[in-house]
Formats: structure tokens, sequence, C-alpha cells
């Protein structure tokens, strides 16, 4: 999370090289904007909003329509995720699996709703859709490495470790 | 740049040394071993396999044998998945430890590692994939190349006569002797409507414009799908070499594939593909110096179910929220950025150039009458063996569920299947024999879909299923016409409503009014089929909706509100051991008592049935 808050339009002063360089890569056309958001994700881990001011100018598109796309995608986040996200998979073959369970029981534990991040700013919960492992249903991913064949027990396992971990 | 003849003459060599993939006869003295790379597979560990493999060879100073990374076997359920060259051993659920026994046994011993081999449905080992039940009622058109070849080498695809099609159709066909095959082959879309291919390409040609665009559709959004994605990871320059074509056909120099950025893999390997064609002159100008020029970019989604609409996907390459567009005027008219522009989906694509090589005939030979070639699904669920298989149009849900699925685990019993995602039904036990196509899938209340198949047994609750789809329609909903984000939002709150126990006989009324409507006056299919779901359990499954509704229960104990646990006295035997994994202390109980359930206590979790071992608890 180191360089991610520095930028142009906050007291750091310090310059944001990402978004400099980005905004080489690519030509100031509208098309671009959600390829340019895609990246933007990848590397924030969400799109702050002086972020969407830069692209609005660059771009020249409203804020407005900036704001309507990057909360049309379920890809793109406005807050800043946990250290760990933790994705359970909704799809069909999941579901009927007991992905459910999964999700409930991480939602009890964590304290929070799918979506939130605790407010340590250390665990995400996300829903997906299909992750594409179906034949190792039920499946959870922590910050994208997958675990088959889940059961509510593993996840305790999983989250034991990981709280141990942070202290 | 390659010229044709470089491309010949790799294809020759590379034919040659390449023989033992395909034949088990083959005159070598090499071995492949092929590890799977699909995203099943890799999730648990085959990338430290094939590492592993690579490893011990090198130490062991080992000669003629190489490790090739594959796209998917299929067999996911078995994963990961090793296959041995030329003798087609198939070797399941190896883990990155077993590579060191597979290559002193079966290597250098040249025995076979019986404790890998895959154990078959009726408890016999295969030791090959043709031996396995599997495989034996599938024919692979689309899935040709994976498992077969390495993905991110260009010159393994050209091998298997890749790009010979493209260089037939530029060499000696026009673009009507194009339409006609595919019109004679009876090829029809596979992202889910089933349009007749030929006629999209025939209007797209039609159209008077200078500019045109082609675009494959790769945002598989159905949940519990992953056909495109295979394609994409094993053979991606399948979809290159039909893009191609197409262009050639309706008279196109740019194409986009519009991918989910969800599949890491499947983007990575189609830039590769896409670089490698490149550089060897296959995209770009002058391809195979025959003065057509054509280039693909990979666009990605970013998350949104609806871009699968092939208008809402348009707006989304242009960079806007995926709304759809009203139609007409269709994108053969008016698509990409007002230009006409082909879209077609991955599956359609991956049967393109052999339908090119092969002839129409020898295409239009294998299916039913209206519904020609064969079908990917990708069976998930409560089935044995889940995975990906490719069947001939036809084939009944029986034959994919049974004999290839291997039936339902853990002794339950077959109670419905659901085809077509969120926007399909279920098909109940007494249509497990209609075989499947476009038309009589239609029939029964569910459709072709891209071809997600999960197979439910007698567990599970199937308002609750209708539920789960109609929450995710709510959150898929783009929001742009009223009868589809709030009639869903109405009829999830309905259908929760019921499975809370608060439903009464005219919500099932409600229901059936609302879903016409949303049916009748949605502007795009995501919100014409949303109701699908729901009308074909509340068809195949009236008894349960009334048991909801009206006696307050659900059998299957999945809807919470209405399960009640309950210990049967005369099983128990008092052991305990449900106590000692209830969460919430609600059994109540001390030594060899039989055991009761405080219901007010109790959250219906279940997990006291999974764990009591004489089936006690209900």
């Amino acid at each position: 999370m180191d360089e991610k808050v520095n930028c142009t339009k906050c007291k750091c002063g310090k310059e944001d090289k990402f978004l400099k360089k980005l905004f080489t890569i690519y030509k100031p056309n509208k098309d671009n904007l959600i390829q340019m958001l895609n990246e933007i994700q990848e590397h924030y881990g969400y799109v702050p909003m002086y972020v969407q001011q830069e692209l609005s100018e660059f771009l020249k598109i409203p804020m407005a329509e900036i704001y309507g796309v990057v909360t049309f995608y379920s890809r793109f986040s406005l807050e800043p995720q946990g250290k760990y996200k933790i994705s359970v998979c909704l799809g069909t073959a999941c579901f009927v699996k007991g992905s459910q369970k999964i999700l409930d029981r991480l939602s009890e534990r964590l304290k929070i709703e799918p979506g939130e991040t605790t407010e340590d700013v250390l665990f995400t919960i996300d829903q997906t859709r299909c992750v594409g492992a179906c034949g190792l249903a039920p499946v959870f991913t922590v910050n994208g490495e997958v675990y088959g064949k889940a059961t509510v027990q593993d996840l305790d396992k999983v989250l034991d470790k990981l709280l141990e971990q942070e202290g | 740049m390659k010229t044709l003849e470089e491309i010949h003459k790799i294809r020759e060599n590379k034919k040659k040394e390449l023989d033992l993939r395909v034949n088990t006869n083959a005159d070598t003295r090499e071995k492949h071993i092929l590890v799977c790379q699909g995203t099943g597979c890799t999730s648990s560990k085959s990338p430290d396999i094939l590492k592993n493999f690579k490893k011990i060879l090198k130490e062991k100073n080992i000669e003629n044998v190489r490790v090739i990374k594959t796209g998917c076997f299929g067999l996911c359920a078995k994963g990961p998945i090793v296959i041995i060259r030329p003798e087609d051993t198939f070797y399941a659920m190896v883990t990155p430890n077993d590579c060191e026994e597979i290559i002193q046994t079966h290597i250098v011993e040249g025995k076979i590692v019986e404790r890998l081999l895959c154990k078959d449905i009726d408890g016999s080992k295969a030791k090959s994939l043709d031996e396995l039940s599997f495989y034996k009622k599938q024919k692979r058109i689309a899935l040709k190349n994976c498992g077969v070849i390495d993905p991110e080498n260009i010159d393994e695809y050209i091998a298997f006569d890749g790009y010979k099609a493209l260089e037939t159709v530029l060499k000696e066909m026009t673009p009507d002797d194009i339409i006609d095959i595919l019109s004679k082959s009876g090829l029809r879309g596979r992202g889910g409507a089933g349009f007749p291919t030929y006629k999209k390409w025939e209007f797209t040609k039609a159209a008077e414009e200078k500019q045109k665009y082609v675009v494959c559709n790769a945002d598989e959004g159905d949940p519990g799908a992953f056909m495109d994605r295979s394609i994409l990871e094993g053979d991606p320059h399948s979809i290159l070499e039909a893009m191609s074509i197409a262009a050639f056909c309706i008279g196109a120099n740019k194409g986009f594939i519009y991918v989910r950025a969800e599949y890491p893999i499947a983007v990575k390997r189609l830039q590769i593909a896409i670089d490698q064609a490149r550089e060897y002159g296959i995209l770009g100008k002058n391809i195979f110096n025959l003065g057509f020029d054509f280039d693909i970019e990979i666009r990605l989604g970013a998350g949104a179910f609806v871009c699968g609409e092939e208008t809402a996907l348009l707006e989304s390459i242009e960079g806007k929220r995926g709304q759809p567009r009203l139609k007409p005027p269709y994108p053969a008219v008016s698509g990409l950025w007002g230009k006409p522009t082909l879209i077609n989906n991955v599956e359609t694509y991956a049967n393109i150039a052999q339908i090119i090589l092969k002839g129409p005939e020898w295409y239009s030979s294998i299916g039913t009458e209206n519904s020609k070639g064969t079908k990917v699904f990708a069976l998930g669920g409560n089935v044995n063996n889940i995975g990906l298989v490719e069947v001939p149009m036809g084939t009944t849900l029986r034959e994919i569920v049974f004999d290839i699925g291997g039936g339902i685990p853990n002794g339950r019993e077959f109670k419905a299947a659901q085809t077509g995602g969120p926007s399909g039904g279920c098909i109940p036990k007494e249509h497990l024999d209609t075989p499947i196509d476009y038309e009589s899938l239609k029939e029964i209340g569910s459709m072709m879909g891209s071809g997600g198949l999960i197979v439910m047994d007698d567990t599970k609750c199937m308002v609750s299923l209708a539920k789960f789809y109609l929450d995710f329609t709510v959150s898929e909903s783009c929001g742009k016409c009223t009868p589809c984000r709030i009639g869903t939002k109405r009829m999830h709150e309905i259908l929760e409503k019921i499975c809370d126990g608060k439903g009464s006989e005219s919500d099932i009324y409600k229901l059936e009014k609302l879903s016409k409507n949303i049916i009748k006056s949605s502007v795009c299919g995501l919100g014409q089929t949303a109701p699908n779901p729901v009308i074909s359990t509340m068809k195949y499954f009236a008894d349960e909706y009334r048991e909801h509704v009206i006696d307050k229960t659900c059998k299957t104990n999945e809807c919470k509100a209405l399960a009640k646990i309950e210990v049967i006295p005369e099983k128990c035997k008092g052991c305990g051991i449900c106590q000692k994994n209830c969460p919430v202390d609600a059994i109540e109980g001390e030594g060899r008592d039989i055991r009761r359930i405080n219901q007010e206590k109790c959250i219906k979790c279940t997990t006291c049935i999974s764990k009591c071992p004489f089936k006690a608890i209900k």
C-alpha cells in the first residue's frame, strides 16, 4: 500500500508516477476509459477520487460520467480494499455445493457484510460469480489463491491463521 | 514475417514431431508429458507439477522426454491431470510430490503408476483417456486441440492444420462461398439464442460501409459456465483464425475480443497468441502476401453480466456503461461506433475453421435436424464427473448426467438439471430423455444458453434455487428499463418472503403475473429471460411452492426459517458427536441420552446432520 497515497492532489506533494505513465501509454480518447480504469483498479486496489478527477481532465469526460462507469462495473471499487480480499464463489456450481454457508460464516466472523471492508482495512469480503474452478466447488479465494472443496472448518482455519499472522 | 512456404514447412515438420500426441502407435522414441494448465488444475498446483517434472528430468539427465503445458482435458473433478503420450496413460489427482515416482516408474522403468490411475464410475481403473466412460460419448470439435497442443506455441497449432482454413479461404474462396458453406453446415450461434450464423455474416457483409468490425464475445458471465474460457485457454489461435475468416467474409479489417478480466490465464494466452500471429504475419498487413489486412485487439470486461448481451458489449468496448441499445438497428447495420459489426461467441468461432476444412456436409451430418454439430457443456453441481463435455446435438440429458457425468454422488437422487444459467430453466426427472437441442430445450421451458449444466440432487430446494437466480439478476440488471430493474427486484422480494415462511397463495399468482409482464416488456435478453428460472420451477415443482406457502415447510431444510431439524429417537445412539459439533450449543442431553435439539437456539446450519454417523438427525 506504500506509494498509493502519493499523488499530485493530496498534501504529500509527491508525484504520482503511475498515473503519469498511464497518461503517456494511452491516448486521450474516450474509448480508453474502461481499459484505463482496469489498470488503475489493479494498481491502487481501488479508484481514488483524485484519479477520477485527473482522468476527467485527461479524457475530457465529465466526472459524473466516469463515476457512472466506475459504479456500473463490479470490478471497480471506490473504497480501498482490505489487505486480504476473501472472495467466496457464488456461481451455481459452488452454490449448490453449499458456498452460501461459507459466506455466511465469513460475515459472521468478520462482522461485516459481503462487499464491505473491516475497519482496520485487513479484510474485504467479496462474493464473486464463477471463478471457473467448478471442479473444486465450493471454492473461496484469498487474494487470488484458490481454496477448493472448502468447508466452514477450512475457512475457520484460514482465518485463524491470517489473524494470528497479523497479531 | 513468414511466407506461406515457411508456414507449410513448419506444419510438415511439426506434424511428424507431434504425431505422438494423437497416435498411440506413433513411430518415435520420444515421450511427451502433458500437464493441464487450465484454471481448474492451476488452482490445484499444476504449475508446480510442470516445474517439478522439468527439474527432475534435468537432474536425472533424461533425454527424449518433453514436458508440455496444455489446455483443459475436461475432467476437472479429477485434476490435476497428467497424460503421457504416445501411450496415452491418464494420471489423475497428481500432486507435485508424485512427479518423482512418475518419472522413475513410468519413464525410467516403463511401468504404470497404478495408484495414480483414474478410477472410473464402475470402480475399474482406466489406463488411458479413451477407456474412461467420461470420454466415450463425447465428440470433440470445438475442443479438438484443448489438451493436445501447447496453447502458447503457434507452431503446434499450425501442425494440427492451424491457419490452413484461412489460407484456403484467402486463396480460393469468395465471401459468398463462405456464407454458402456456413449456410449448408447449419451452424447456429453458441452464445445462447441459436441464431443461424450464416445470416449474421450475410447481413453484415451486405451492409454498405467502408469501415466494419468483427467482435468475439468472450464475456462468459453465466455462473457455473466455463466453456469459452477453456477454449481461450486451450486453443486461442482457433479464435483468431475464425475471426480472420469472418473479417475477410464481411470486409472488415479490425477485430476486438471482449473478454472477462476475471479470466487472467485466458487473457494472457490470447495476448501471446495475438503477438505470435503478428510476428508470423498472420495478423497485420497483407496477410500471406494475399492482399488482406486484419488485426485484433483485446478489450477487458470489468465484471458486468449484462455485457454478454451484444449491444451492451459494444457500449462497453466504447468505454461506456454496458447498457443495451434498442434493436433494431441490429449490430450488423449499426454496431461499434455506428459501423456494421459482426459479433459471434467464442464457441461459434471455434467451429468455423473445421467446417471450412472438412466441409459443410461433414458438419451437418452431426446433430439433429435443426441443430447441427456439437455443443460444449460445463457440467457441474451434484454430479460425479464435473468437467467440460462436448457432445453431438441430440444427446439426451440422461446420457450426459449418467453415462458421461457418472451419476449423482453419495447415493442421492437426481432432482433437476439447470441449463442456460439465469436465463434458463430447470429440467426435472421426467424430461431426462429429452434430446438436447435448441428447440426441444425451449419446449420444456429451458434454453440452451451458453452451456452451463448444473445438476441438482434431492437435497436442493427449488424455491431457494429460483431465489438464488433472481438475486443474481437483481444485482446484474443494468437499470436501463423499468420492468427488469424493478420487476426482478419485486420477484426477488416475493421469493424471499416465501422462503421466510411468510408467503401466501396470492404470492404465487403475483409471481406468475409479474413474470409475464417482465418477459413482454424488457428491453434486452437479460430481462426477457430473467423470470425463466421461476417459471420453470413453478411449473415442475409446484408442490414445493405450495408446501412453502401453505404448509410452511421446506423438505430439504434449505430455507432456514422453515426448516426444523430433529433427532429421530429410534436411530439416535447417544454418541454426542452432534453436540460436540454444534456451533451454538443447541443440542441438549448428557452421556448416552437420546439428544434433543433446542429449536430456539438452533440456527439450522445442518452441521449435525452431516456429522451424525447414524443418520439419526433430519
